[in-house]
């Protein structure tokens, strides 16, 4: 008896452990510390249906122990045969009508949070977002403003931002834990979700559906700033003239290299649609490259020499002639100066 | 014809014996042994995941490995070790507790089997031919469609073999079922486990036309041009999704509902009282099914089906926890007041209670459409699914194994290596996906080959991977007790003091199963008869000759052509030689056919004399 009691209690103690050593995860990246309205909306009914659950588990747990305890074959008993029961009406009519009245419990608020997070009513007069995913990077296209951008988000907080999502090729899904629930983004058909941000800051989006070699390093963020500050990013983002940018002479090399070397064949920089490659135009504001490695221009150089390594079947590699590390450093001083806007990840807090 | 071989046979003999057996007992060995081998292959995939995922960023596989890793490991335990192993306990058990001399059509048993191995085998030699596939078990559109290589090609033909296998032996079974039940084992006398094998066979019969339809769709679309799942030339890839959950779905139950049916008969057998409310239990297990039926698109909540649809999957899914929790309580209330003997058998089923009901809870929880926007494709329904096809369907099998090893082998595994394992396994289990719960819901996504430093992840991904090492410690020590007992001492026919038929046999049974047909007058017929005073079985009838099918090497042979052929689908896209293989193995199989259906094959008849000379 002892040992299935004791073995237990370490098996709790080793998981209640673990979560403590792991707090709720990532701050900006969890799901149990929501910062955005579909976020909070699915925690409820989370937490919700553990307690309920946890209630049957409990009493799952209590019948159980006590069968453990009372009935196991005692000494001296050996040969005991217990009355073979048949059924008994009463109990099985309990244990079938107590579950159901708790489903009831769990369905109704189901059904309310299901119908209010699909509402698209405020669509006309909200920011909508055109949301391209592709293997393995994320572009957006802000309807009506002129503006793309690719992996990094920018929204104004406390406002409701309409995603309308398509995929260029294959199935992802779009996915920021602490601001809202995922959506498929599929190839045939657009798909609509809504996202309003409470506090100002960096949240990390990941790619939930699987989508080839480098599914996990699809990653991108949402920055949400506020409306005062949102308003001159989307002014600042407006008037980029694309010739305009490079300072110093390493990157006006850089930026010949860049045109030079069929990179705008794939990329663009300013406010042409989606393409092949991410849209460059903010790259220098960007806290990383291909959305997985830190944006210094060391990183910036690797993956120039070899995006492969970094993201296994991207469809950058072997699309451009071989550059010697001299030239992509160049390149890469270019595109780090690709800074249209003061508003940055910093000014939301990053 | 001898009936009885008992003399020591060279190995070629044996193995004739076992190419060309039709005895539902040998085919059992059969299943056993392939699902047993692609059990240790899945589970050597599954570590390989699990050492890649013990530190953040790690390359200890490439991301092509890895997603070739994870398909092969989920396709491997659905398809060739949990649905096989399944079936080696339904063809030792579902026969004798019918009191049936054999099942309905032998020669479709042992063709069933070989159909399922030779899928299972090309399946594998992906692996060696230039790569397995990449896209996932349930190979979405358009990543299958578009994977370069032959990896997804293999994962079509593989399938579409093995599943036909898996018809042929649900069929089987639900004919065995309805027409070979002895004297007065009436549908409401059938031990939970046959019945729980009767309404598998029923969801194997509606479910899998629906994959063969997706795989034959998914082939044309590789390997003949066609276009269903090509978006750019009108085709829709949500398609393949219905087809595919509308297969899946009812597919998970086919691998519970079994073994519901031997944690029913271990726990009464083993706190020895009769099932608690079995007629609850059975409209129970009928009410999943069909319900399992009408819930497919809960696997795809954030595909966009729009708020009405969403709902109403959501609810008819949690509706399906109702069945559940009346077969939870009636196992409890079966245990309450029972005389309960606890070993290997029996520690398993007491492990799948709370496994599984942890399992179920999470299940309610997924089915919360609203809150499976976060769940979703994450770590949290990883643990789910393992909780509970480990929790049940391992756990399951493991319990009938150590349950029914007596009158598979006339062998009792070993119960000190058999807790061994259990302890180590149960542990393991539970430290694994435990966590992983947290791992879902703190951002970590499903089939992520990294996951980043800073992320937070790395403690939960650390002691998951340590739980899965004592997994499979776990199952090495089963292998050694399979090996130890194999030299252990001889079972007796009824060692746990059964209630049902199959254990009025001897261990292991004669191949004729009964020398007469056993006549049923109640539930569990074989303790009424231990109450009464007999002790043993009545017989239905006078002693008589029994008449036997005979062994048949068409059913490998017919195998081994679609095996051939299926070579040929798939590099036929390379080159049209192979066109010829193709069609060769497809004409080879179809001469098998036609030799199966010209050729009179009577069986033989085991005479009366030669069993009055049997020893009782
Ligand atoms: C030794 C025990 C096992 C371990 C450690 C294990 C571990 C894993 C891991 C780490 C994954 C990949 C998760 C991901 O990145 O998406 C996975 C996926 C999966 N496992 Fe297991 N597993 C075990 C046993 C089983 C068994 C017994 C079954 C079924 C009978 C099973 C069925 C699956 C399925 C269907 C998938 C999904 C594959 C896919 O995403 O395509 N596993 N398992
Ligand atoms: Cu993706």
């Amino acid at each position: 008896m002892k040992g299935w009691m004791g073995k237990f209690r370490a098996l709790s103690l080793l998981g209640l452990l673990a979560l403590v050593l792991a707090g709720c995860g990532r701050e900006n990246l969890t799901a149990l510390k929501p910062k955005g309205y579909g976020a909070e909306t699915s925690l409820h009914l989370i937490i919700l249906t553990t307690v309920v659950m946890s209630l049957v588990l409990l009493v799952v747990a209590i019948v159980y122990i006590t069968v453990l305890i009372r009935f196991r074959k005692k000494k001296g008993k050996e040969d005991f045969i217990p009355k073979q029961v048949e059924g008994n009406r009463t109990l099985e009519t309990v244990w079938t009508i107590i579950p159901i009245i708790l489903l009831i419990i769990i369905a109704v608020p189901t059904t309310i949070a299901t119908f209010d997070l699909a509402s698209t009513k405020g669509e006309k007069d909200h920011l909508n977002v055109e949301v391209t995913g592709n293997q393995y990077w994320w572009h957006f296209n802000y309807k009506g403003e002129d503006i793309q951008t690719s992996q990094d988000l920018y929204v104004p907080t406390g406002e409701k931002v309409y995603l309308n999502m398509k995929s260029s090729d294959v199935i992802h899904s779009f996915w920021v834990p602490s601001i809202a629930g995922k959506m498929d983004v599929n190839p045939e058909n657009e798909n609509t979700m809504y996202i309003e941000v409470n506090e100002e800051g960096v949240y990390w989006g990941k790619c939930a559906e699987f989508c080839g070699p480098a599914h996990s390093l699809m990653d991108f963020k949402i920055i949400a700033v506020s409306p005062d500050k949102f308003d001159q990013w989307v002014s600042d983002m407006k008037d980029v003239d694309p010739d305009a940018v490079a300072g110093s002479k390493t990157a006006k090399e850089g930026e010949k290299l860049f045109q030079d070397n069929n990179c705008m064949g794939c990329h663009a920089v300013g406010s042409s649609p989606v393409q092949v490659g991410p849209n460059l135009t903010d790259f220098g504001n960007r806290t990383k490259v291909a959305g997985v490695l830190d944006n210094t221009k060391e990183n910036v150089v690797d993956w120039i020499m070899d995006p492969d390594s970094i993201k296994p079947g991207n469809k950058m590699s072997g699309n451009y002639p071989e550059l010697s590390k001299d030239e992509a450093s160049k390149i890469a001083d270019y595109l780090m100066e690709l800074k249209p806007s003061k508003v940055t990840p910093e000014s939301a807090g990053e | 014809m001898s009936i009885a071989a008992t003399q020591k046979r060279g190995f070629g003999a044996v193995l004739w014996d076992y190419l060309t057996t039709v005895d539902h007992k040998k085919i059992a060995q059969l299943y056993l042994i392939a699902g047993g081998i692609f059990f240790l292959f899945g589970g050597i995939e599954a570590m390989l995941i699990r050492i890649q995922l013990i530190k953040p960023d790690n390359d200890f596989v490439s991301a092509g490995t890895y997603n070739e890793l994870i398909t092969m490991h989920g396709t491997t335990m659905i398809f060739l070790a949990a649905m096989p192993l399944i079936f080696a306990l339904m063809n030792v058990a579902v026969p004798l507790q019918i009191g049936a001399r054999d099942v309905a059509f032998p020669f479709l048993n042992s063709l069933g089997f070989w159909l399922f191995l030779f899928g299972g085998l090309i399946l594998n030699c992906s692996w060696f031919l230039g790569g397995a596939p990449d896209s996932g078990w349930t190979g979405y559109a358009p990543l299958s469609t578009t994977s370069p290589g032959h990896g997804v090609d293999y994962y079509v033909i593989g399938l579409q073999i093995a599943g036909a296998g898996t018809l042929i032996g649900g069929i089987n079974f639900l004919v065995t079922v309805v027409n070979m039940r002895a004297p007065g084992m009436t549908y409401m006398r059938m031990p939970l486990f046959t019945w729980a094998a009767f309404i598998a066979s029923v969801l194997i019969l509606f479910a899998f036309p629906a994959l063969t339809v997706g795989l034959f769709l998914l082939m044309f679309d590789r390997m003949f041009d066609t276009a269903f799942f090509d978006v750019s030339l009108g085709g829709n890839t949500i398609v393949w999704q219905h087809l595919f959950w509308v297969f899946g779905h009812p597919e998970v139950y086919i691998l519970i509902l079994p073994l519901f049916g031997v944690f029913s008969d271990v726990f009464s057998t083993f706190a020895k009282k009769r099932l608690f409310g079995y007629t609850a239990m059975v409209f129970a297990t009928i009410l999943i099914a069909f319900l399992g039926f009408m819930v497919w698109a809960h696997h795809m909540f954030t595909v966009g089906l729009g708020p009405v649809a969403n709902t109403i999957f959501s609810l008819a899914t949690m509706a399906i926890a109702v069945p559940t929790g009346i077969k939870i309580f009636g196992w409890l209330a079966t245990l309450w007041g029972g005389n309960i003997t606890i070993n290997s058998a029996m520690l398993w089923a007491l492990g799948f209670i709370p496994s599984f009901t942890i399992g179920g809870m999470t299940g309610v929880m997924v089915a919360t459409v609203a809150a499976d926007y976060q769940y979703h494709d994450t770590y949290f329904v990883v643990a789910h699914f393992h909780y509970v096809i480990v929790g049940g369907t391992i756990f399951g099998i493991f319990a009938g194994l150590h349950y029914w090893w007596p009158k598979m082998f006339g062998r009792i595994l070993h119960e000190g290596l058999g807790k061994l394992t259990f302890w180590t396994f149960f542990i393991g289990f539970h430290l694994t996906f435990f966590i992983q719960h947290f791992l879902g819901l703190m951002g970590m996504p499903r089939r992520y080959w990294v996951f980043h430093a800073g992320d937070h992840l790395e403690t939960g991904n650390l002691i998951s991977t340590i739980g899965a090492l004592f997994m499979a410690f776990a199952v090495i020590v089963f292998v050694i007790n399979v090996i130890v007992t194999a030299r252990g001492p001889k079972a007796p026919d009824d060692p746990w003091d059964g209630r049902t038929l199959e254990w009025a046999t001897a261990s292991p049974p004669a191949h004729y199963n009964f020398k007469q047909t056993p006549l049923v007058r109640g539930l569990d017929p074989l303790w009424i008869e231990k109450m009464d005073g007999n002790g043993k079985i009545t017989p239905a009838e006078p002693l008589g000759d029994i008449h036997m099918p005979n062994g048949s090497f068409l059913p490998f042979l017919f195998s081994l052509g679609l095996f051939i052929s299926g070579f040929g689908f798939i590099y036929q896209t390379d080159n049209k030689a192979w066109l010829i293989v193709m069609i060769g193995g497809l004409a080879f199989s179809a001469a098998m056919m036609f030799v199966r259906s010209m050729k009179d094959d009577l069986g033989y008849h085991i005479t009366k004399e030669e069993l009055e000379r049997e020893a009782d």
